[in-house]
């Protein structure tokens, strides 16, 4: 808690990293998201909350440019990229950990990790990432799928880290995970955020969220319904447990 | 007796031989389907161009075998690349039996072309001199020197090709993309690209087997729709998309098909039929396959 209480306030700020206007978004017949609207900041971290099937991971996909069809403008470091493909998009510097994990069975540890290619400088290095998580150091030649639920949400984000992406996209790391694993995950968020890097986190708990994150989108129904900075988290407690359900 | 066995030995020898043709093709065709989840009938046509392409070098540049071994699966690689962009391409997002279908016609269309223009007869190319240095012979036991060839090339290539796949990071690009297209696309890898050239990759290593093939059979149009319903067949019994699978049993069915030419040697073009009904009734998913 101590390190949100850091982090830059509102108004602080100058233009948006990431800008989301109308963003509408599809999966064949399906329209899944109608209008999101969002802005992140160079260094915040900052969630997406709703509940199951308000449309957080779709927002995430379509960012990447991973559904069938999407409209509206996503502009990125001042760049357009709603027209672009999933591989420029990862180029112009944002990385994406999906919910599934996304650890390959076929390649071993080392494989997964080294497996996304580096697109610019500043990305960690091999050993600063061993230091962070020095299990996938020593599971290196073990199969990637053979790894523990924890152990594949570290390789997921760390594979993530060294290719110098500077905005990340984090799709529920602390899913399924045991309440110890949550906390070394919620560290390890703090620590890249330390490190400069900017985070979209996806989160259904927040009471993790509010460990990390220096404000809160809400999502329903496929559109961003309200905004929470974090340090009026309390504050507004009422109102996240109406949209949240919990 | 002795002479019987060497004789019988030199069946076999001969039937591994013809399975490194097996092996080379289906892991061709392994390859294809595992990276772009279409079933390559047009593979045995482009192996028949392989075939053509290094005895049109011959006779019309008069362009020798070992400059074909590069030049022609290159040529014919290109080709591929162009089918892959310009048709199998635009089918992705439907059922694999479309992609299925439409390599199934481009196969038919690519021969009726080949008759047309040289005719359903044979062309001879024979492979140069040199090879006779490797002929083996001990009695009865005689194995031609481009047989040996073939068996070394057909290995080389199989273990190489593996080798790219497990061991480079090249490879790891090709595994994580069969598992996880998209994902590896949003990790900023041009996968369509990757598609284009596995797919070229796939046509080129069937030029190569056909090269290797065109001084054993003589090169003919239907050179390619004969070998390939047996390759098909070692595919379904290896197991569709496995690597390992196709190469192990490319050879397996060579030695097997070697072996009942010694026993009965009437059975020798069946066996292989029979194998893959024992195997789709009792692991549909084939030797190497998951289910
Ligand atoms: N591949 C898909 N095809 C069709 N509809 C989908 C697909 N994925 C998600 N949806 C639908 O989109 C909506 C939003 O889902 P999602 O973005 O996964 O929500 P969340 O991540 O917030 O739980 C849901 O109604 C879901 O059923
Ligand atoms: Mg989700």
């Amino acid at each position: 808690m101590a390190e949100a209480m850091t982090a830059p306030r509102m108004a602080a700020a100058g233009t948006a990293m990431l800008e989301i206007r109308g963003l509408e978004a599809w999966y064949g017949e399906s329209h899944v998201l109608h209008g999101v609207g969002l802005d992140i900041r160079q260094g915040e971290v900052v969630t997406l909350l709703g509940r199951n099937g308000a449309g957080k991971t779709s927002t995430l996909r379509a960012i990447m440019g991973l559904v069938g069809r999407r409209s509206g403008s996503i502009r990125f470091e001042g760049k357009e990229l709603i027209a672009a493909r999933p591989d420029l998009i990862a180029r112009a510097g944002i990385a994406y950990c999906p919910e599934e994990r996304g650890i390959f069975a076929s390649l071993d540890v080392t494989e997964n990790l080294l497996l996304p290619p580096v697109i610019a400088p500043g990305g960690l290095s091999l050993d600063e990432i061993y230091t962070l998580f020095p299990n996938l150091k020593e599971r290196a030649r073990s199969q990637g799928t053979k790894l523990s639920g924890g152990e594949q949400q570290m390789l997921a984000i760390a594979r993530i880290l060294r290719t110098g992406a500077r905005l990340l996209l984090l799709d529920e790391p602390s899913e399924g995970l045991a309440p110890v694993i949550v906390q070394q995950i919620g560290a390890m968020i703090r620590e890249i955020k330390q490190r400069g890097f900017t985070v979209l986190l996806v989160e259904q708990n927040f009471r993790f969220a509010q460990t990390v994150a220096d404000r809160h989108y809400v999502m329903e129904h496929g559109k961003v319904v309200d905004m929470v900075a974090n340090e009026d988290l309390a504050a507004s407690m009422d109102r996240l447990h109406d949209y949240l359900g919990v | 007796m002795l002479e019987d066995l060497l004789f019988n030995l030199q069946l076999v020898a001969l039937g591994i031989s013809n399975g490194a043709f097996y092996a080379m093709l289906s892991l061709g065709l392994a390859v294809i389907f595992g990276m772009l989840n279409v079933i390559n009938f047009a593979h045995g046509a482009q192996f028949m161009m392989g075939a053509f392409v290094a005895w049109l070098l011959l006779t019309q540049l008069g362009i020798g075998y070992w400059p074909s071994l590069l030049l022609s699966p290159l040529i014919v690689g290109l080709v591929g690349v162009a089918m892959e962009r310009l048709m199998i391409a635009r089918l992705y997002k439907l059922d694999h039996l479309y992609g299925l279908l439409l390599t199934f016609g481009c196969a038919l269309v690519i021969e009726g072309l080949f008759r047309n223009i040289f005719g359903s007869s044979g062309q001879r190319y024979s492979a140069p001199r040199e090879f006779q240095a490797l002929d083996l012979e001990f009695g009865d036991f005689f194995m031609p020197g481009y047989r040996v060839w073939v068996l070394i090339a057909g290995t080389t290539i199989c273990i190489a090709t593996w080798l790219v796949i497990e061991k480079t990071k090249v490879g790891s690009y090709l595994r994580a993309a069969v598992e996880r297209p998209q994902l590896v696309q949003a990790f900023g890898i041009n996968v369509p690209l990757m598609m284009t050239l596995t797919y070229g990759a796939g046509v080129a290593l069937a030029a190569l087997a056909g090269v290797l093939a065109a001084p054993v059979y003589s090169v003919h149009p239907a050179m390619g729709a004969n070998f390939i319903i047996t390759v098909f067949a070692v595919v379904v019994i290896g197991g569709m998309g496995s690597i390992l699978g196709a190469i192990v049993t490319g050879f397996l069915l060579g030695f097997v098909q070697g072996v009942t030419d010694v026993v009965y040697s009437e059975a020798s073009q069946t066996v292989v039929f029979v194998i893959m009904a024992i195997v789709l009734l009792t692991r549909p998913a084939g030797l190497f396959g998951r289910a």
